[in-house]
């Protein structure tokens, strides 16, 4: 990979970056007639007291000097405070984005291992019963929209035989340290987790069975079986490494999309990370929060599409060029 | 003489492009999957056409539902139950599927015009409008788009309206990359430059040669756009920004998930909503993977 194309990607992520930012600001603006007065709704300010809060909230000055002031805190990451709690946004988005990573990123893990082997096994089996249920569960777990899939899951595993949990992260009348406490912790990660594995798992099947079936007519199967090679082999050494490209590049960008993916599961089972945080500040509404979550989501896109553009050039040459 | 020519080349592309239809769908009928998708849909737009016939509209006011038994579950008087208010399930399911489909195609509707516009004049025009058009393209598609529609869903205010806005301006990029493709590719092609060479503007040009090459594609793409268009516009409208007076089945699944359904035990109200969005968007998929191995052939041989 010559350094040119990696500047050039890299100074594209960063322009894409600037524009959500004022593209934030602006369509904010936009949304906010007067916060002071709507959420000091029917309470008497004085003229004192409404500038102090004016102040606080950032709104004095014109559009142009908010503006300025807004892109100096965003790059100190001041993202202002939260109507809702009064605290600094990035303190509250920081304290839920661990919930909400641990969530997604072991959705993610196995929603991958899974999706590809799916994928493979249909494939290697083409027009097969196997490959039909395989397709045809793929598909069905596609077109469901994923909060339904986690209601169902609650209704029955939860609500009804009272396996798991209905929501939350940890029992809050419990006091259990150590282990136990990560045990009950894993027992309200199960559903949520078990939702958003099955609803992305979909997706990377159907890819690696479409990429895989493409590969498999390459000459180079044919010489590999030619040489007397085992099935297996020719599978796991030829076929799958190759198929595997195109998986590889929707993985890393879907890991950026993942982030503000799950937050209608996350409100289902009152998971309390950054979805169910969008979801509250939205029936507040809370404009700050929902403001900096944008940001963040926008962003986590934005770094992985750049990840996953540089990974992908260093795994097929024939990209570089181009 | 010359119109003669004129009316007979027209007479005779007239009479190809019908012969190349009537290929077509006989290609399509033997594709099993994508025949099962069309019956689904003709089901579903039969039921939403027909909802005045099969349900009263006045049942999902509260106060026509008072004398009806609450969370009652399905019956006789009630095929799909009652909900926490007295309303029939039934009723809300057959009026939600109008809004849902409506929502769904109009959105994409809207999405299918931007695209292939963008698609069309970055493509077949190039230079600074087509770059800077592929720009914003490009731009749109790493936005994320969930956090986007609510953003803009939240600033427009829940009404039908505005969440076909918001689908339709979030969901264009894809489109407009696919069919910017297309006429780079055909714009090449021989018959274009003669017709150029003959003196024909930019306009007749795309219209006349342009058009009809990337149309089926159109088509291809309207079909795989729509179930996205209706997940989406489920989400949207479970996250509570769905219009209240206009209930889709995202808002009845948001009404049930927050009226208690799940503790209730009250399948009848959050499964059939459920089972309904993703039945079409199932169908749509189907169908668009139907014409896309029509109009790829090499696809054929893949999903087979």
């Amino acid at each position: 990979m010559s350094a040119r194309f990696v500047t050039g990607k890299v100074l594209g992520s960063l322009v894409t970056l600037f524009f959500v930012i004022c593209f934030n600001f602006f369509l904010f603006r936009v949304v906010e007639g007067d916060p002071v007065a709507s959420l000091f709704r029917g309470r008497n300010l004085t003229v004192t007291q409404r500038e102090a809060l004016t102040k606080q909230f950032g709104l004095d000055g014109s559009t142009g000097e908010q503006f300025v002031r807004y892109l100096e805190q965003t790059a100190h990451l001041n993202l202002g405070r939260s109507y809702a709690t009064n605290q600094p946004v990035s303190k509250e988005i920081a304290s839920k984005a661990w919930a909400t990573i641990a969530l997604v990123g072991i959705s993610t893990l196995l929603s991958t291992v899974f999706g590809v082997l799916i994928g493979i096994a249909a494939a290697w089996r083409r027009r097969t019963k196997a490959d039909y249920t395989a397709t045809t569960f793929t598909m069905a777990t596609y077109a469901m929209p994923d909060f339904w899939l986690g209601m169902l899951l609650l209704s029955f595993f939860a609500v009804t035989l009272g396996w798991f949990p209905v929501g939350g992260i940890e029992d809050a009348s419990s006091n259990a340290t150590g282990v136990a406490h990560l045990a009950d912790q894993a027992k309200h990660l199960f559903l949520p987790c078990l939702t958003l594995t099955l609803a992305y798992l979909g997706e990377y099947a159907l890819v690696m069975r479409s990429s895989l079936l493409d590969t498999m007519r390459e000459d180079y199967l044919v010489l590999a079986r030619a040489k007397g090679m085992r099935e297996i082999l020719v599978r796991n050494r030829h076929a799958v490494p190759n198929a595997l490209l195109p998986v590889v590049t929707i993985i890393a960008i879907n890991f950026g999309f993942v982030l503000s993916g799950a937050i209608a599961v996350e409100a289902i089972f009152s998971w309390p990370g950054l979805g169910l945080a969008t979801y509250d500040a939205l029936n507040g509404p809370d404009l700050p929060m929902l403001q900096g979550l944008f940001l963040l989501f926008s962003a986590a896109v934005i770094v992985f599409n750049l990840l996953a553009d540089l990974l992908y050039a260093s795994l097929d040459p024939r990209v570089r060029t181009a | 003489m010359s119109t003669v020519a004129l009316t007979s080349a027209r007479r005779i592309a007239w009479r190809r492009r019908r012969r190349s239809a009537a290929a077509a769908w006989r290609q399509y009928r033997s594709n099993r999957a994508g025949m099962v998708g069309l019956v689904v849909l003709v089901l579903f737009g039969l039921l939403a056409l027909a909802a005045p016939l099969l349900a009263d509209h006045a049942g999902l006011a509260a106060v026509n539902s008072t004398q009806n038994p609450v969370w009652a579950s399905p019956s006789e008087f009630h095929p799909l139950g009652t909900d926490h208010l007295g309303r029939s399930v039934w009723t809300q399911f057959v009026w939600g599927s109008r809004i849902s489909l409506l929502i769904g195609l109009t959105a994409t509707v809207l999405a299918m015009v931007i695209g292939t516009l963008v698609g069309i004049v970055s493509g077949f025009f190039g230079g600074r409008i087509g770059g800077v058009l592929m720009r914003i393209t490009e731009w749109f598609l790493v936005i994320p788009f969930l956090p986007l529609a609510i953003v803009l869903a939240a600033v427009l205010g829940p009404s039908v309206q505005s969440i076909i806005l918001v689908i339709g301006i979030t969901s264009w990029p894809a489109t407009a990359r696919v069919i910017r493709a297309q006429v780079l590719t055909v714009k090449e092609r021989l018959y274009v430059d003669r017709s150029r060479a003959l003196g024909a503007s930019s306009g007749h040009l795309m219209g006349r040669h342009i058009m009809p090459n990337i149309a089926p594609l159109i088509l291809a793409n309207t079909t795989l756009t729509v179930p996205i268009a209706i997940l989406s516009e489920t989400t949207l409208s479970f996250l509570g920004l769905g219009d209240p007076t206009r209930p889709s089945w995202g808002k009845m699944l948001e009404e049930a998930f927050a009226a208690g359904a799940l503790s209730e035990h009250a399948w009848w109200y959050y499964v059939p909503p459920g089972l309904g969005v993703m039945l079409v968007v199932l169908a749509f998929v189907l169908c668009g993977n139907a014409l896309e191995e029509i109009l790829d052939p090499r696809l054929r041989e893949q999903r087979a």
